[in-house]
């Protein structure tokens, strides 16, 4: 518990100064200098590792997007523009995977806040055996998407009549006949959406922790003034708690939306290589390594970094500005 | 401070050697053989050049892994001084060991022969960026020409010269059925698509499933052997060496046809493998399956291997899908001579067992295929591939587009692009469309 609500406490103190009376008075100068070369070698190795594997690697596959390499396993890097980028424009394909993510990734959010939300607030409440049903509701998250993926494949198997299984015969048992569904091989377009409920069910409860330790940084005192002045539960909530929650809610949002906008594996599980629930990443994997297009999947990678940086980078912007002014 | 620093800086190098080789997990698995080699190159190689072979296969597991191990065996008894290396990469039906094989011939460091799918597969890939040698002296001295079938040489040569040694076949054009469903819908087995269609209206009458079909790749594998059902042999031949027009009017006919087939297939077929599809046919949920005939190993196979162990002819029977009979589909694993391979005698040496009649007899009846060679001992082989073996060498043999015979990688990828895309909307004419876009772009038609 408190390893969680302790963490994004939002604390006023200043950063420790501890260590510095400890620091030997005698040879400082020698320490400053040792220590400064030190942190450069600890750093260097990572700087390098990540120029070459991240942004060396971006470059490359820049290249290959602007590549002829459509065929073959022998690299062909003659020069052919945006070639491949304009292909992706008119490929039927890959709007049906622009489709999808934004389907997928919009439902993924809106659904995943307001149950983290919910169920955050619920736990709040300071119930008995709260630990418990914490631990409960993060456990999915423990699971990698491919076992997810299997497990609610099977689930959500749309078989009717005597082959029913899994929450179809579940409901069938019930009597909540109504509820039946052909669940993710519903025709197009909302195939898809049925493939939410599985990545919701899987991060929720990490959209739960988030909240709930925003929900344990607010101080009792305005939970306990708002009374005072008249407010309900309802209205304590909405004017006095929610505005605090916005920063929790902005991360969450780069946290959620960048994995839902990379999806692969969830979606390898669950549609085997249905087109009608094709994503991005999958179809980049797949003209890739089954088509031999590695012009084409680069651009389709860089494509995809596009989206995500579209995401991240004017947070990372933001983040950066407001430490600036803290300092 | 500093004596903070070290422990840290201790961790950090740990953490980084423990990256460094995450980064790197590339290198361990192509060097994983690398062992075995170094150690006992040096010493042997002093004595005779040549003396060892390393082959490189994806059957690490069931039934192709003990094909493979009795096939070791013969090249064994035949050279003895040869030592064999088996460099197989198990996972993902082959996928990693391709994955494996490119990076090993990129580093210009080839095993001295592989397993690929007889086929474009070999031709599209290997042959275009010059890895293999040909292989026309093997064929003539070995005399493989007389004992292979002539409509067979055509689908695995480039030009004039042959590629691959087929050691395996399995046939891609096989309708199963359920006799009792079949029996009790009052139906007999349909020779054309049309008899199929009036077949499938008794059988759902009866609240049967008419076809089982499986994800998305058994959907490519029921439109080929449609392909070949309405457009002959030759149409079909042609639609891979550009002859035939992808736009041209009996396509689209053969299209609307496996359109029509679509909706006799079940409702959760894109959720279902092709074991499930089959066992379908099985439990006498549905009447008919169209897949290869690795089915008959499933069928037929022990139950304590995870088969169903059901009996030839009386748990279920099989048939040509319609409009395929005297047609016989196939697919192959083949070997083939690298271009500077290491030991090029040892490797000529394997390839010799694999196209001989010894070591197909060892190979197939353990993988559960029939030989490539039509001279094999039918005894030693199950009624049904008894009956394919027949047909193998009287048919006239057509290749798979699903497995890999009859059009590169890429063309194969678009095609399979393209149908998704009309398993989602149904519409015909899109398709086509896409599919003479396809033979455009990457296949025979550019």
């Amino acid at each position: 518990m408190s390893a969680i609500s302790d963490r994004n406490v939002p604390s006023g103190l200043p950063p420790s100064d501890r260590s510095r009376p400890h620091a030997p008075r005698q040879g400082r100068r020698l320490a400053f200098t040792i220590d400064r070369i030190l942190s450069v070698l600890i750093v260097l190795p990572s700087i390098l590792a990540i120029s070459i594997f991240v942004y060396g690697f971006i470059a490359w596959s820049v290249r290959v997007s602007l590549s002829a390499w459509t065929k073959g396993l022998i690299p062909n890097y003659t020069y052919s523009g945006l070639t491949r980028y304009i292909e992706l424009l008119s490929d039927r394909r890959f709007g049906i995977d622009m489709r999808n993510t934004a389907i997928f990734t919009s439902l993924f959010l809106v659904v995943c806040l307001i149950v983290g939300l919910l169920l955050a607030i619920l736990l709040d409440q300071r119930l008995k055996g709260e630990g418990f049903f914490r631990s409960i509701f993060l456990f999915p998250m423990a699971l990698s998407f491919i076992v997810t993926g299997v497990a609610w494949r099977w689930l959500m198997n749309p078989a009717t009549g005597t082959r029913i299984s899994g929450l179809n015969l579940l409901f069938d048992q019930l009597g909540l006949d109504f509820l039946i569904s052909r669940w993710h091989t519903t025709p197009p377009p909302w195939g898809i959406a049925f493939v939410v409920i599985p990545a919701v069910w899987q991060m929720s409860g990490f959209t739960m922790a988030m909240y709930l330790a925003g929900l344990r940084g607010i101080s009792d005192d305005l939970r306990e003034a708002a009374r005072v002045d008249g407010a309900n539960e309802f209205q304590l909530y909405r004017y006095i708690i929610l505005p605090q929650l916005q920063s929790v809610t902005l991360s969450a949002v780069i946290v959620l939306g960048h994995t839902s906008l990379k999806i692969f594996d969830l979606i390898v599980a669950i549609s085997q290589n249905d087109i009608k629930l094709d994503v991005p990443a999958v179809y980049m994997w797949r003209t890739t390594f089954d088509g031999s297009n590695y012009s084409r999947g680069a651009a389709i990678g860089i494509v995809m970094l596009i989206t995500v940086a579209v995401l991240i980078v004017p947070y990372l912007i933001s983040s950066m500005r407001s430490q600036e002014a803290k300092l | 401070m500093s004596k903070r620093l070290i422990p840290a800086l201790l961790v950090c190098m740990l953490l980084l050697v423990a990256c460094g080789q995450a980064a790197t997990t590339q290198a361990p698995v192509e060097k994983t053989e690398a062992p075995a080699e170094e150690t006992e190159a040096p010493v042997e190689e002093t004595e005779a050049p040549g003396v060892q072979v390393e082959v490189f296969s994806w059957w690490t597991g069931g039934g192709e892994a003990a094909g493979l191990d009795e096939m070791i065996k013969v090249f064994g008894a035949a050279n003895a001084d040869i030592e064999f290396v088996n460099s197989a990469v198990a996972g993902g039906a082959g996928t990693n060991a391709r994955a494996v094989l490119a990076s090993r011939l990129a580093a210009g460091d080839p095993p001295d022969s592989w397993q690929a799918h007889a086929g474009q597969e070999i031709i599209g890939t290997y042959v275009a960026g010059a890895q293999i040698e040909p292989l026309n002296d093997l064929y003539e001295s070995e005399g493989w020409m007389d004992v292979l079938p002539d409509t067979l040489i055509p689908l695995i040569s480039e030009g004039d010269n042959i590629y691959s040694v087929p050691v395996n076949i399995h046939r891609a054009n096989v309708m199963w059925y359920n006799p009792t469903v079949v029996a009790d819908a009052g139906v007999e087995i349909p020779t054309t698509w049309d008899e199929f269609f009036t077949a499938c209206e008794s059988i759902e009458a009866a609240d049967k499933i008419c076809l089982s079909m499986g994800e998305q790749w058994t959907a490519m594998h029921l439109m080929e052997v449609v392909l070949l059902g309405e457009l002959g042999a030759d149409a079909y031949n042609g639609l891979w060496d550009g002859t035939t027009d992808w736009g041209s009017d009996e396509v689209t006919a053969a299209l609307e046809t496996f359109n029509e087939v679509l909706g006799h297939v079940n409702s959760d077929a894109s959720t279902l493998t092709w074991q499930d599809a089959a066992q379908l046919v099985a439990n006498g949920d549905a009447a008919f399956n169209i897949m290869g005939d690795w089915v008959d190993g499933y069928f037929s196979g022990d139950t304590t291997g995870g088969n169903l162990g059901l009996v030839p002819g009386e748990g279920y029977g099989w048939a040509p899908p319609p409009g395929t009979d005297g047609v016989f589909q196939f697919l192959s694993d083949s070997f083939v001579l690298a271009s500077g391979a290491p030991h090029p005698d040892a490797a000529l040496a394997w390839l010799k067992v694999c196209g001989s009649k010894e070591g197909q007899e060892a190979f197939n009846p353990v993988k559960g295929s029939i030989c490539a060679r039509t001279d094999c001992d039918a005894d030693l082989f199950n009624v049904y591939l008894q009956s394919a073996m027949e047909d193998w060498a009287t048919d006239i043999v057509v290749g798979s587009l699903t497995h890999g015979v009859t059009a590169n990688d890429s063309f194969k990828d678009e095609i399979n692009t393209a149908l998704g895309l009309f398993m989602g909307d149904l519409d015909v004419a899109a398709f086509q469309e896409a599919l003479v876009a396809a033979c455009s772009s990457a296949g025979p038609c550019q």
